[in-house]
């Protein structure tokens, strides 16, 4: 089976997909324009379909289990951002996806995309398939150019690699992607070399490669993290900018609530490689149901709310380390409401407690209903 | 208490921020705090981690380590340099235990065993004179890794002095040191030692003197490189700040941290030192006779090429050979035990 | 980049002239020129000579006449051989450039393609074994390197094979009176030039095996993946690229240092190149040559080390357009 140039699988290999899973709420996200909408069940299209992907190390000191059983869908124009500090395992399932880990990774699991599974792939075709269909935007725009090609350079090379036919540097192409993510003078820019770019700037100039070839799905792997927070909001801005235009979906990974708050439609929680709780945004900051998620919400400081003498609330403990995890639930040792003889004993499967809303605790269900109650 | 549920309007996309930390719930952080330290009322709860205490349930402790024995352990796992290790000891004891090991005593010349290929009675042969060339290959040993053992420590001493004293204080030291060591390292290493021992005398002690003047050069670079980055680290701005005085900076913050790089170049320095006084002793500026060292019977048995005499020539440079590829495996083991990321 | 060129060749200018000054110096104290006339019982003639050398005069002085006369190409005299040091020097340049071309070439050639080769192909047995070679090749003594070559290259095998002549030639250039590019020639220039590279190899070949290695861990690779760039089209445009910036530099200044570093060779080959010269005067004790020498060697290092700046501002931007 090839992948033709639209995208869409062939007649036969569509995949089955539950409707209601992960469909993104109605009329509470801030608002597109009706044009957006117009195809309304575009939506329910899941372009990217994670089935327990598990990604293992081998070190010194054992096996390093990096990622562990992480599923979700990705629908077009969707944002899902993928929340966790750092270790959680979030870079790297997102490296799993288009197959960018070393060697000494062992990949597990399903990575569907638009019905293919792309972990199953020959390298060839995931070439193919890499900045063309799924692309993805790293970090520190510094180190992922190349310091010695012009920027116009790389993106039209992001071009060219999948075209026979080849532009120029300074092509018209390249100059609109330019001023696409809102970079003035781009002929100029064009020309010039990432190290001429400030940094701001240079992850634009990252973004628009990104978008060359209008992807399905963009991975953008903690783009505003190595920026003040003045041009995080810009580059987030041109992130839902292109997303109006290019119709793709984001799958948008960061550490920072912030971001995700303003952007996402649904987040992932993960800690410790698993992934603890998923649902949509509102879901998930009105009504964590998981003992982490409500940690990391109530340790945010509010300037507005402020009581004085209060401290702030901190999770207490470490992350564990990946290779050696306790039994049981990761969380398990600093959770307020573990219990012994279940937590660290077995290992809390997803549970779902409000429609798409899912949760990895033995007490989510209870969890949950405490959040409900605290709203009346 | 009451949560509010709305939704901050869009801002539009006149560069205004878009989102709004507003939505980043509404919850009361205490509240919520609250909640979570009385545990929603559960029982059977495990214990908070107190402060100090490891969060791992008992029995998935990792070992703790030093870092002294981090760097065995990975050394340890170089199994050619740890090989490389045990080759140079055997090498030290046979040269410097050449009295008792050696077959027969120092030139001993016995002319009626006239220049002969290895044999049962002599394992690397004889010479022109009749000397065992097993014994003289040994004996000759202990100048050759004297010279070469006295140079790498001589100049990574005087080195690192000169270079810590550049790099920390920067300024007209540092530049001068570097133009100093500019002008050396233009000419001709070998030009310079010649020049120098002709100029000097070319007593052992001269040139082991003569060597390190000029290996402490490279030395001083490299210190000088590395106290460049270590000085801007907070530790030493603490240190400053707190007012320890520059000498304690240099030798109690700046030194202990660079200490791996110091000691890889040492030892690599003693290969360079070898290889150096091997090539100025074939050249006939090395050491003179009555001592002997690998690089002089080298240049004895020069004309030894073509001529049946020629196994002259196998075992000195044989030698030098494996003492200097054990000492830079030996050196490139321990830079990988103090650094793995480099990528050798 | 351009000021920052200019300023690197007045520095070296300078530090030309410092080193003259030293090696002027050095030699001047360390080899008498009435070393000849030691022997002479008569004071008259070493006050004679003394005068007309001028070796009364301070040391300065006396600099700054030999300077005079060698910016206006008189480099002086040998005093064993009364040549004029010029046409000495060119000469001995000749020969010395007839061992340095093709060694550099071969080198560059095999190193590169070595070094990128076991980055690649890390761990593989191919890396194993060349890191081995490189370690070997470093580890050994070039001039014992050298008796060996001739040894087991070329006299043992011709008895090995009856032949009539060795199959590789170790004295000089050419036989007897021979000169031209010829097959001869070849014969005579493999086995130095093999002593020459081997050591060059070993330590280029690993240094561009880390360099190669340090940049495909460099995140910029990682985008070019990202970005559907076929591997081949990653190693070589993108790492390799990269890669090359401090490789050219280091081969410019070691490149450079060989102009004087041929000593062992030549001395071994017989060659008359600028190391066999260095030798005789060293040995004879010829002053005006042996200071002319360093100064001529120590130019062709700092033109190099120009070259290494040049080269290095040509391929990075980041210094070009700092």
């Amino acid at each position: 089976m090839s992948i033709d140039e639209s995208g869409s699988p062939p007649s036969g290999a569509y995949v089955e997909v539950d409707p209601t899973r992960g469909s993104p709420p109605k009329g509470e996200r801030r608002p597109k324009t009706a044009a957006d909408f117009d195809a309304a069940d575009d939506r329910n299209v899941p372009v990217l379909q994670v089935r327990d992907l598990s990604v293992e190390f081998k070190t010194d000191d054992g096996r390093l289990l990096a990622v562990q059983n992480v599923s979700y869908t990705l629908h077009e124009r969707e944002t899902l951002g993928i929340v966790g500090e750092s270790g959680s395992g979030k870079t790297v399932g997102s490296m799993a996806v288009l197959g960018l880990l070393p060697k000494t990774a062992q990949v597990t699991g399903e990575v569907l995309f638009r019905g293919r599974n792309l972990l199953a792939m020959s390298e060839k075709e995931r070439q193919t398939i890499r900045g063309r269909r799924i692309a993805m935007v790293f970090q520190d725009a510094l180190a992922a150019l190349n310091p010695v090609f012009k920027v116009g350079d790389q993106i039209a090379e992001a071009i060219n690699v999948h075209s026979n036919v080849k532009i120029a540097t300074d092509d018209e192409r390249v100059v609109d992607l330019l001023n696409l993510v809102g970079i003035p003078n781009p002929k100029d820019r064009a020309n010039q070399y990432p190290h001429e770019f400030s940094g701001g700037m240079r992850q634009r100039a990252m973004i628009a490669m990104s978008i060359a070839n209008d992807p399905d799905v963009i991975i953008a792997d903690e783009p505003t993290t190595a920026l003040d927070v003045t041009i995080q909001a810009q580059v987030l801005e041109v992130f839902e900018r292109i997303q109006d235009r290019t119709k793709s979906a984001i799958l948008l990974i960061t550490h920072d609530l912030g971001v995700v708050a303003g952007v996402t439609d649904r987040i992932m929680v993960m800690y410790a490689g698993r992934q603890v709780e998923t649902g949509t945004v509102d879901d998930v900051f009105y009504q964590p149901s998981h003992p982490y998620a409500q940690g990391l919400l109530a340790s945010l400081p509010r300037l507005d709310r402020r009581r004085d003498g209060e401290r702030l609330y901190r999770i207490k403990g470490q992350p564990p380390s990946l290779i050696f995890l306790p039994p049981g639930c990761a969380f398990n040792p600093r959770c307020p409401t573990a219990e012994v003889g279940r937590c660290d004993v077995t290992r809390p499967d997803l549970v779902e407690v409000s429609p798409d809303h899912l949760s990895a605790c033995h007490f989510a269900a209870d969890l949950y209903e405490g959040t409900k109650a605290a709203t009346t | 208490m009451s949560f509010e549920s709305e939704i901050s309007p869009s801002a539009g996309s006149a560069g205004q921020p878009h989102f709004d930390r507003e939505r980043v719930g509404d919850f009361q952080p205490g509240d919520m705090a609250t909640q979570l330290e009385q545990g929603l009322g559960r029982e059977n709860l495990v214990g908070l981690p107190e402060e100090g205490e490891s969060q791992l349930s008992p029995g998935v402790e990792p070992e703790a380590r030093t870092q002294w024995q981090l760097f065995f352990r990975r050394f340890l796992r170089h199994r050619l340099a740890v090989a490389s290790l045990f080759v140079l000891i055997i090498m030290i004891v046979l040269c410097f235990g050449a009295s008792w090991i050696a077959p027969y005593p120092k030139n001993a010349q016995d002319l009626l065993a006239l220049p002969k290929p290895p044999s049962g009675a002599h394992w690397f042969g004889t010479d022109d004179l009749g000397r065992d060339e097993f014994t003289e290959t040994l004996y000759a040993g202990q100048i050759s890794l004297k010279i070469g053992i006295a140079v790498a420590l001589l100049s990574t001493l005087i080195g690192t002095v000169f270079g810590a004293v550049a790099g920390y204080f920067r300024g007209w030291t540092d530049q001068l040191v570097m133009r100093i060591t500019d002008l050396f390292l233009v000419v001709p290493q070998l030009v310079v030692l010649a020049i120098a021992i002709k100029r000097f005398g070319q007593s052992d002690t001269m040139i082991a003197l003569v060597l390190a003047a000029l290996f402490w050069m490279y030395v001083a670079r490299v210190v000088r490189g590395q106290v460049l980055s270590v000085r801007e680290k907070e530790f030493v701005e603490a240190a400053r700040a707190s007012g320890a005085s520059a000498p304690r900076i240099i030798t109690r913050h700046i030194l202990p941290n660079i200490i791996g790089p110091i000691m890889v170049n040492a030892t690599l320095a003693v290969a360079g030192a070898i290889i150096a006084e091997s090539t100025l002793s074939f050249l006939g500026f090395g050491v003179q006779p009555p001592s002997t060292s690998w690089g002089n019977m080298l240049s004895n048995a020069e004309g030894a090429v073509g001529t049946p005499k020629a196994y002259l020539l196998y075992f000195p440079g044989l030698m030098i050979f494996i003492t200097v590829l054990a000492v830079n495996f030996l050196g490139d083991g321990l830079r990988d035990a103090f650094d793995p990321q480099s990528h050798e | 980049m351009a000021s920052f060129l200019i300023r690197r060749l007045l520095y070296s200018i300078i530090v030309l002239f410092v080193v003259s000054f030293f090696a002027f110096a050095a030699v001047r104290a360390t080899f008498n020129p009435l070393a000849k006339l030691a022997a002479s019982k008569d004071v008259e003639v070493k006050q004679r000579e003394s005068e007309r050398l001028g070796l009364n005069r301070p040391m300065v002085v006396q600099y700054g006449d030999f300077m005079g006369k060698f910016v206006q190409g008189n480099w002086g005299q040998s005093e064993s051989t009364h040549e004029a040091v010029s046409a000495m020097i060119q000469r001995s340049m000749v020969a010395t450039l007839q061992l340095i071309i093709p060694g550099v070439i071969l080198s560059i050639v095999a190193a590169i393609g070595l070094g990128v080769y076991s980055a690649v192909k890390q761990y593989s047995a191919g890396d194993y074994f060349l890191t081995a070679f490189s370690f070997v090749g470093i580890a050994l003594p070039p001039f014992w390197f050298g008796l060996i070559a001739i040894e087991f290259l070329a006299v043992q095998p011709k008895s090995w094979f009856g032949l009539q002549q060795t199959p590789l030639y170790f004295v000089g250039l050419h036989s007897g009176d021979g000169a031209g590019v010829n097959w001869d020639y070849f014969r005579h220039l493999i086995l130095p030039v093999l002593t020459l590279t081997v050591q060059i190899i070993a330590g280029w070949s690993r240094f561009q095996r880390a360099s190669m290695l340090d940049v495909l861990s460099a995140d910029y690779v990682r985008t070019a993946k990202a970005k559907g760039v076929p591997r081949k089209q990653v190693i070589f445009k993108h790492a390799f690229r990269n890669a090359l910036v401090p490789m050219v530099t280091v081969m410019a200044l070691d490149i450079g240092a060989l102009f004087g570093g041929l000593v062992i060779t030549e001395s071994i080959f017989s060659i008359p190149g600028m190391g066999r010269m260095f030798l005789n005067a060293l040995q004879n004790g010829d002053a005006p040559v042996l200071a002319v020498w360093v100064i001529v060697t120590a130019g062709f290092v700092l033109l190099f080390n120009l070259f290494a700046d040049l080269t290095y501002g040509l391929l990075d931007p980041r210094v070009r357009l700092a």
